[in-house]
């Protein structure tokens, strides 16, 4: 169907570069080492002795590293034949070390951080703040009436070196090496990455923000998160990440592990925008204890090809966990995305609601699993996956699985394929707006439950983006 | 104000409307009343630039100048309005969110604010007897017949256009969500000389809405037009 007229306007071509991507340009900064390309057990030994680990994360490295090379490359999923791991550059770290004033931070680096945001933000509604360029962190900062409150946000490594015993007793606890191919390669070469512990009743009350951008070409980005939230504490905590544009892809391949203590809160938020040609593939996973709550919100724009299912194991009577997501697929990206809850203990409820918009070719597929072991009795879940598909080329499919080993809990599933249809796009038009705008009116007001759960600033930068593509494909 | 000159549609390959013609005045209230399946939806359709309804003759214009190049957008910011009949739901977006787009395209120069559009539109839900829950609901998601109605409106009333087309307003309305309704068209037919184009079946609505003129299309044309002696003589003998 055509309306009367159409406006034309030229189409961005994403294989050059993308104009509309404002965080496109690598920033010029210098790297203290640059190794070979490509992995072996020397450069792990470099990382580690380089890092000043202890013995045993020496040892737990070069075991997960073989771990990574006896498990095959996923088959399932996306296309992960244009990684060429022998390529990357395992570990890059920038000559600048962490700075806790942002007056030090370099103008190169601080440049990348205001387009984003991030000291902005920080003034204004966060409680800490963390950014990482390629394997290290490079500035941190946390408010005082917290860290006086024993709230402790450093970096893993950081960590590693000031509370080794915390680090020992949870690393690797709920994300095990074995669990998949590149969660054992993160282990391996794992570099950065947030360490937050919130002590027993204490409420963080703002969020904890951390911020991290892939800078050279061919790098990966191996961060490693571990929060920790014990009995009745609460802490929202949120990530952004971005790249510059390059011609070959990057690697992007993180570990985030969530302890959830009893009666603990935690959401944990990301809004990624990566560049075009960023492999991302993540695992993420929290554990979650008697009446502790866990939420997941996931926002997926950007990237070649996205691999992301974060999990919760509801191991305590009583436990909630909840993931909320948008996956944004345009052209010639993949976002292969979705959940895992696992219900061990009674009375646990999940909620999965999964969003996902394909356009101009671009593919969504989700893939989620609700297992409910024996014993798990009185435990529900829900799973509600929309897609939406904006024009023929576009592609969304849904694989969802369900293990159900138990009898009293109860299991609803709902999936509905849609299309922006000419009723509403009239609809809207014949109130005033303009074609593009109608659309991106129904896009967003699809986007509008996961959206209300972000806090407004984000909720805003994400709106933008899901604007920007929109607008890139209008003609 | 409009003026709808032999107008032939297209739908599908069907001709519908075979050389229509009709005007409406400023400030003129009129009629259209015809049998089912006569032609007075598409007419609405035609006249709002809905491109399923093909224009193969003729023409529509408004304010002297023709529609034909225009798309429903650019209708719309010239003041014609279509209360739909059966109005899409947009989950996720609240009326209020809609206004402030629409109102922010048509003049850019003006800035609208959020904060007094809040205030336009719970004063106009409370004249309309509409509840304001349903203002940061989904639009018309899971409204019922009535609230979709009176949400029609309410955005009429906020986006003040020069021609209003009801189209069927008064179907499946009890009497005094009607009577309301009506009213608060009649209002803005006095105080801001609107046009209206009423598509009714009954005469009910006319009581509350006087009408100028009434026409009476029937199979694609309009076949006689009148004041408001007409609407009483079909009401007693239809339409034969
Ligand atoms: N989108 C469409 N596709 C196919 N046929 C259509 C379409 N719209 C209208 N028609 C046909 O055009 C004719 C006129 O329909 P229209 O809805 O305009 O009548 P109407 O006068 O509004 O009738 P009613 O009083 O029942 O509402 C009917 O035969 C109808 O089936
Ligand atoms: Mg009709």
């Amino acid at each position: 169907m055509r309306y009367a007229k159409k406006e034309f306007k030229p189409e961005v071509i994403v294989e050059e570069f993308d104009e509309s991507y404002k965080l496109g340009k690598a920033d010029d900064i210098a790297y203290s080492y640059k190794g070979e390309r490509g992995l072996d057990e020397k450069l792990i030994r470099e990382i580690s002795a380089m890092k000043e680990e202890p013995e045993w994360m020496l040892q737990n490295r070069l075991a997960a590293y073989k771990v990574y090379l006896s498990k095959p490359i996923p088959t399932w999923g996306g296309d992960m034949s244009p990684i060429h791991f022998e390529d990357i550059y395992y570990y890059l770290k920038p000559a600048v070390t962490e700075k806790k004033s942002w007056k030090d931070v370099p103008a190169s680096v601080k440049e990348t951080f205001e387009k984003i945001g991030v000291p902005q933000a920080e003034r204004e509604m966060l409680a800490g703040v963390k950014g990482q360029y390629d394997s290290e962190v490079v500035y941190g900062s946390l408010k005082k009436t917290l860290s006086a409150k024993g709230v402790l946000f450093l970096s893993m490594d950081e960590a590693l070196k000031l509370y080794p015993e915390i680090v020992k007793k949870y690393f690797g606890t709920v994300v095990p090496m074995g669990d998949n191919k590149l969660a054992a390669l993160n282990t391996a070469v794992w570099s950065g990455g947030s360490f937050v512990y919130v002590p027993e009743g204490v409420d963080v009350g703002l969020p904890l923000q951390a911020y991290f951008r892939i800078n050279s070409e061919s790098a990966g980005q191996f961060e490693r998160t571990l929060i920790i939230a014990e009995e009745g504490a609460n802490v929202h905590y949120i990530e952004g990440c971005s790249a510059p544009s390059f011609s070959s892809a990057s690697l992007h391949a993180a570990v985030v592990e969530v302890v959830v203590k009893k009666k603990a809160r935690v959401q944990y938020t990301t809004v990624q925008n990566w560049y075009k040609n960023i492999y991302n593939l993540v695992t993420k996973r929290a554990w979650v204890e008697e009446k502790g709550e866990m939420r997941w919100v996931d926002g997926n724009l950007g990237s070649a090809l996205t691999m992301k299912y974060p999990s919760c194991v509801l191991a305590g009577e009583g436990a909630k966990a909840e993931m909320l997501s948008i996956a944004w697929a345009g052209k010639g990206q993949h976002q292969d995305t979705g959940a895992k809850m696992i219900h061990l203990a009674p009375n646990t409820t999940s909620q999965i609601i999964s969003k996902s918009i394909s356009k101009n070719g671009g593919r969504a597929t989700y893939r989620g699993m609700v297992r409910i072991n024996k014993g798990a009795y009185g435990s529900r879940s829900k799973v509600v996956c929309d897609a939406l598909i904006l024009d023929e080329k576009s592609r969304s499919d849904t694989y969802p699985t369900n293990k159900i080993f138990e009898e009293d809990v109860i299991l609803e599933h709902e999936a509905v394929v849609s299309r922006v249809s000419e009723e509403q796009l009239l609809y809207l038009m014949s109130r005033g707006l303009p074609e593009h705008e109608a659309e991106a009116m129904v896009v967003n007001g699809f986007l509008e439950p996961v959206m209300k759960e972000v806090p407004m600033e984000y909720a805003v930068e994400m709106n933008r983006l899901v604007g920007l593509e929109m607008e890139g494909s209008v003609g | 104000m409009l003026k709808v000159k032999n107008l032939k549609v297209r739908v599908e390959e069907k001709e519908i409307l075979k050389g229509v013609d009709l005007s409406i005045k400023q400030g003129e209230v009129v009629a259209l009343m015809g049998p089912n399946g006569s032609g007075k939806s598409s007419l609405a359709s035609a006249i709002i630039g809905n491109p399923k309804y093909e224009v193969i003759e003729g023409k529509i214009a408004f304010e002297g100048k023709d529609l034909s190049n225009l798309t429903p957008d650019e209708r719309a910011n010239k003041g014609i309005y279509l209360a739909f009949q059966y109005p899409a739901a947009i989950p996720g977006v609240t009326v209020r969110e809609m206004l402030l787009s629409a109102l922010r395209t048509r003049n850019k120069e003006v800035i609208v604010s959020a904060l007094d559009l809040k205030k336009t539109v719970e004063i106009e839900a409370e004249k309309l007897h509409l509840s304001t829950e349903l203002l940061s609901r989904g639009l018309n998601e899971g409204f019922s017949g009535g609230e979709k109605k009176k949400m029609e409106i309410l955005q009429m009333r906020v986006l003040k256009p020069k021609l209003l087309i009801m189209d069927e307003i008064d179907s499946g309305l009890d009497i005094d969500a009607l009577a309301t309704i009506a009213q608060n068209v009649a209002e803005m037919v006095k105080e801001q000389k609107m046009s209206v184009l009423v598509i009714t079946h009954y005469q009910r609505i006319l009581n509350y809405l006087t009408p100028d003129v009434v026409a009476v299309m029937k199979d694609g044309v309009i076949v006689e037009q009148g004041g408001k002696e007409i609407v009483d003589r079909l009401e007693k003998s239809g339409y034969r």
